[in-house]
């Protein structure tokens, strides 16, 4: 999971100065009120992100025939994977088990609700617990709009059956252990001296023992779907006419809409991922909220510049590109690294749509790769960097004291690297199998005469516009 | 009897109608085309797909009127549509055979 910044550090630091009497009064700390409230909003701002914000900007980018097909496949693959998360999804990636996979404890949330008591799970600060449940819901919307975003690169031509199919493959091998090797720890308040703090790494997942920072999911949520994305773009072939026909969006004002809707879900994702009302929260927030911006201006000025006008398909696409940069970055980086990871994926993510994707010559229909791996890898390299005290950022928490540790930024970038490195493999593997189970059982491609006349019309049996 | 086509800028609809009707032109038809000719389209940037668009979208009226009219009718819509620079549009005049008013069952010169 996420660490601490420093001012959430001194935070806690004084509150077991100041409440000790308050805290050992009771037998157990309870959820806080205010962290709670905050955190059932985050996760409803989350679904709000999938249904309808990313399905309207994705469903504006491809051509009027195809609209409600795109609008279909979000909302059935959000509500499978929340129904998956709940029977086995949350169990297997953050129970204890061991550094890949979490374990069968949880199964269809055993034990999280049990004869009126509610189980309590851990947060960034030492006594202080949240509500398990609430920790489900709001990661079961983080594995829901992951499986949601590969599907961009597969529009106007995969199978119905055949994306259910891969989602719950993929979703089961490559989403599940990467969030377990990532973000299950055993939560600051195992850490009470060096030998405990040991013995509480030791049961954490694989990348979580070796330091990595992810805020709210640059390698889990983005470098993860974003590589899914592309090899299935590879695997299931170029739409027909994919460069001889012209195949311009049917509607930017939809995909203008969905790219503000995910701004604004977008602070429940970042923000919401300190897990507390707290100072991380707040530095997750700004720091959104500035990188986007900062996003949206270099984009459109690489545009401007290069191809002669910028356009409102840059702003939004900026937007989301500045918005993926920062999610690993979020709560572990300052204002500083806000503006120049915004400002630099702007135009990392422009070349990944333009020259990149020529030169991989894949048919990434809505650019997951370009904008959701190529932004996600920039900003979890970038949190290696500007984590760093010494550029604006919290350095992260030495858990059993609570006082501020950095490795130095060579090691960290370093750390950073190798995680990135493994999850873009892990995905990229799973991703292939599952793709070609697929392509070898229910198939993945709809028939030729399907895609031309649409799958609105040819898989859903009806028309997103009747005039 | 002669039936007048023209193809114009879209936004010289209003003008043309009403100058026609000054001329005396009773009634006409109006679509919405697609087509090129010395113009030229222009090209759609839509992140790394590049789209030129050939066809420019117009307007075309089509009205049938008696052949004393012609002239002035064809006069009406030049000085209407005309902007003086490149993309303004043609106008075409063919014999009409035969002419019908569905209510009445008129013909000729009077069912226009």
């Amino acid at each position: 999971m996420k660490i601490l910044g420093r001012a959430t550090a001194v935070t806690g630091a004084l509150l077991a100065a100041l409440l000790p009497a308050l805290v050992w009064a009771q037998d157990a700390p309870v959820p806080n009120k205010g962290d709670t409230a905050w955190m059932l909003t985050s996760t409803a701002l989350v679904l709000l992100m999938s249904v309808p914000a990313l399905g309207l900007f994705y469903g504006g980018l491809v051509r009027s025939k195809n609209m409600l097909s795109v609008l279909m496949q979000v909302f059935v693959s959000f509500s499978l994977i929340t129904v998956l998360w709940c029977v086995y999804g949350y169990s297997f990636a953050f129970t204890t088990g061991n550094a890949f996979f979490g374990s069968a404890d949880r199964l269809f949330l055993n034990g999280t609700f049990v004869d009126g008591v509610f189980s309590l799970g851990a947060t960034f600060s030492k006594a202080t617990p949240m509500y398990e449940l609430v920790f489900v819901a709001f990661q079961a919307t983080f594995a829901a709009i992951t499986c949601c975003l590969i599907l961009g690169s597969l529009v106007e031509r995969i199978k119905f059956s055949g994306i259910l199919l891969f989602i719950v493959l993929w979703f089961t091998f490559s989403y599940i252990p990467v969030a377990h090797m990532v973000w299950f720890w055993a939560g600051p308040d195992a850490y009470t001296d060096q030998a405990a703090a040991d013995a509480a790494t030791a049961t954490a997942g694989l990348i979580w023992q070796w330091g990595a920072l992810d805020f709210a999911g640059g390698t889990v949520v983005h470098i993860n779907s974003g590589v899914a994305g592309l090899v299935g773009a590879i695997i299931i072939g170029k739409r027909i006419g994919y460069g001889k026909e012209a195949m311009p969006p049917h509607s930017l004002t939809m995909t203008m809409v969905g790219a503000s809707m995910l701004w604004f879900g977008w602070f429940g994702f970042n923000a919401g991922s300190a897990l507390e009302a707290n100072g991380s929260a707040a530095l997750a927030f700004m720091n959104t909220y500035l990188a986007t911006a900062c996003a949206v201006l270099t984009w459109i000025g690489a545009e401007w510049l290069l191809k002669g006008k910028p356009s409102m398909l840059g702003a939004a696409s900026g937007a989301v590109a500045g918005l993926v940069a920062i999610t690993p970055a979020a709560g572990n980086v300052g204002i500083q690294g806000a503006f120049v990871i915004g400002l630099g994926v702007g135009v990392v993510c422009f070349w990944g749509c333009t020259g990149l994707k020529k030169m991989i010559g894949a048919d990434d229909a809505l650019d997951v790769f370009g904008v959701h791996a190529l932004g996600g890898i920039f900003g979890a390299l970038m949190t290696g960097i500007f984590n760093a005290p010494s550029l604006g950022g919290p350095g992260y928490v030495e858990w059993i004291g609570l006082t501020q540790a950095y490795g130095g930024i060579g090691a960290q970038f370093w750390i950073q690297l190798k995680a990135v490195a493994l999850v873009v493999v892990w995905t990229a593997v799973v991703a292939a199998i599952s793709f070609l189970i697929v392509k070898l059982t229910v198939g993945l491609r709809v028939t030729e005469e399907e895609e031309r006349e649409g799958l609105d019309i040819s898989a859903h049996g009806e028309r997103a516009y009747t005039a | 009897m002669k039936l007048i086509s023209a193809v114009i800028k879209p936004f010289k609809l209003e003008d043309v109608r009403q100058a026609l009707a000054e001329a005396g032109v009773q009634g006409m038809t109006v679509t919405e085309v697609k087509g090129f000719g010395r113009q030229k389209g222009h090209t759609e940037l839509y992140r790394g797909a590049e789209y030129s668009v050939d066809f420019v979208p117009k307007t075309k009226i089509e009205a049938a009127v008696p052949d004393s009219l012609v002239e002035q009718a064809v006069e009406a819509i030049i000085s209407a549509a005309g902007t003086g620079s490149i993309g303004d549009g043609k106008v075409f005049v063919f014999d009409l055979d035969h002419a019908v008013r569905i209510r009445t069952g008129e013909t000729g010169d009077a069912a226009l």
